[in-house]
């Protein structure tokens, strides 16, 4: 639409006489100057120059809680990772802590074995909802005993 | 932003693949029906790992590929309120671009190979980023219509098979909900202001209409490879339910606010509810993703531009002596 931005400038036509107003003129700020560049000179081809480790990124939201996982990233270092985690995974909501860790440091279960994790006995007795009815036990039994006090007739 | 579903294959991700294994596949199949996310380090066929590399590496690209027509846009931006909106904006999603590749990377392609794919043009991203941002008009558009589009596509792939990619939409979504408020927010202004920005507005809405129609990708017959897909969790709804569910999100909010919807034989079918629209060019769509859209080269020699010109940080960040850990 605009010229093909790899063709060399050809100094007989006005660079931009084929765009809109507000495209020519924006060259007066440093972001639409790097557009003229990318139009006339950007590179065909750029390779990657460099891959770093992942870290496991954790988000503490409040003092005393838990800190919990909020994703990963790539950083040459932990000083770095902390950086792009506050970038990243703190950019808004609450945060005032931020752990992160090499991924090769983590050691997990594997789902395969994940019958490991299931009950071979019933275990509500480990559990609140195990114990039902207290109340009304309480209740039932506090009128049998006043009733047998009541039938054995204290003086 | 995403609009992945008909783009070609990209290169096979550089992993050892599973062979085909019946066995294993009706587990992997029992799974998904359950509902069950699969894991990075889980057996899945090679067509599922190939089809969600190619899927999650173009929706990474089309997020920080779509920072750019908005991002030319921020010195411009008319208040101060409006300029810190769009900032903020931007960040996001180039950090989405972030989580995302993250996600792709799980499957088994290095990051370096990915975003060298982007800059040599080899792994596409949404066409919609291949359009040019005329007017602050185009931003309200960009904002509430394809933010809009991209809420619906994203919210739904959330719900899919594979957990890394559903963990990261899950976050973007929730990021994406201030981008559509943002982009409504503009929209509202203009749509209601004085009748230049009215103007303004309806030209861009005009410029947008079709674009978003083709968002979604072509019609759910001319679809190739919907069934298995859909089967595996990949893509819990079709293209044109994707569609639908816009149309029927946002039409009425169009006509709320007084647009003239440049499709005229756009109408709701009285017994089902949905809309029927007139197809946009797919032809176009076709040009657009082979390379021949009107932005496309701009948009790949900035970003190539950008690319290069970063290139002294990550040497410095890799060259730099990191403090001693605290004790």
């Amino acid at each position: 639409m605009y010229g093909d931005p790899t063709a060399d400038a050809d100094p007989s036509v006005a660079f931009g006489h084929d765009m809109p107003f507000y495209t020519r003129d924006w060259h007066f700020d440093p972001y639409h100057q790097r557009l003229t560049v990318a139009r006339r000179g950007a590179p065909d081809a750029v390779h990657f120059d460099t891959e770093w480790g992942n870290w496991e990124v954790f988000i503490q939201e409040k003092r005393g809680e838990h800190h919990t996982h909020a994703g990963t990233l790539h950083a040459p270092d932990a000083e770095m990772a902390i950086m792009l985690a506050k970038e990243n995974y703190a950019r808004r909501g609450p945060c005032v802590n931020i752990w992160v860790v090499p991924e090769d440091a983590i050691a997990a279960s594997a789902y395969e074995d994940a019958d490991m994790f299931e009950h071979t006995t019933d275990k509500m007795y480990r559990d609140p909802a195990g114990f039902q009815g207290l109340r009304k036990k309480a209740q039932a039994g506090k009128e049998r005993v006043g009733d047998e006090a009541a039938a054995g007739g204290n003086p | 932003m995403v609009m992945m579903s008909e783009l070609p294959l990209g290169p096979l991700p550089d992993v050892p693949e599973a062979t085909s294994d019946p066995e294993a596949l009706i587990a992997f199949e029992g799974r998904i029906a359950r509902g069950e996310r699969i894991e990075p380090g889980d057996w899945m066929p090679a067509d599922y790992r190939r089809q969600l590399t190619r899927l999650i590496q173009q929706h990474a690209n089309s997020e920080l590929m779509g920072a750019l027509p908005e991002g030319m846009w921020i010195p411009f931006a008319p208040s101060f309120k409006r300029k810190l909106a769009l900032i903020a904006k931007v960040q996001d999603e180039v950090g989405h671009a972030l989580y995302l590749y993250r996600a792709a990377e799980t499957l088994g392609k290095p990051r370096t190979q990915m975003i060298e794919e982007l800059l040599n043009g080899t792994s596409k991203y949404s066409n919609v980023f291949n359009y040019p941002a005329e007017t602050w008009g185009d931003i309200a558009m960009i904002g509430w219509l394809i933010d809009g589009a991209a809420v619906v596509n994203q919210t739904i792939m959330a719900t899919g098979s594979y957990g890394p990619y559903a963990r990261a939409l899950k976050r973007i979504t929730y990021e994406e909900a201030f981008h559509l408020k943002q982009g409504y927010d503009v929209t509202v202004a203009l749509a209601t202001g004085t009748q230049l920005q009215r103007d303004m507005a309806q030209e861009a809405f005009n410029r947008w209409w079709w674009p978003t129609m083709m968002f979604f990708g072509p019609p759910d017959k001319q679809s190739v490879h919907t069934g298995i897909l859909h089967r595996w969790g990949v893509k819990p709804k079709s293209n044109d339910e994707q569609r639908q569910e816009f149309l029927r999100k946002f039409v009425p909010k169009m006509i709320e606010l007084g647009f003239d919807i440049p499709d005229k034989d756009l109408r709701k079918d009285p017994q089902t509810g949905d809309w029927i629209i007139t197809q946009p060019d797919w032809d176009e769509f076709k040009r657009v993703i082979n390379g021949d859209g009107p932005m496309n080269k701009e948009r790949l020699a900035l970003r190539r531009l950008i690319y290069d010109e970063s290139s002294w940080l990550r040497t410095a960040l890799d060259r730099h002596v990191p403090l001693p850990a605290a004790a």
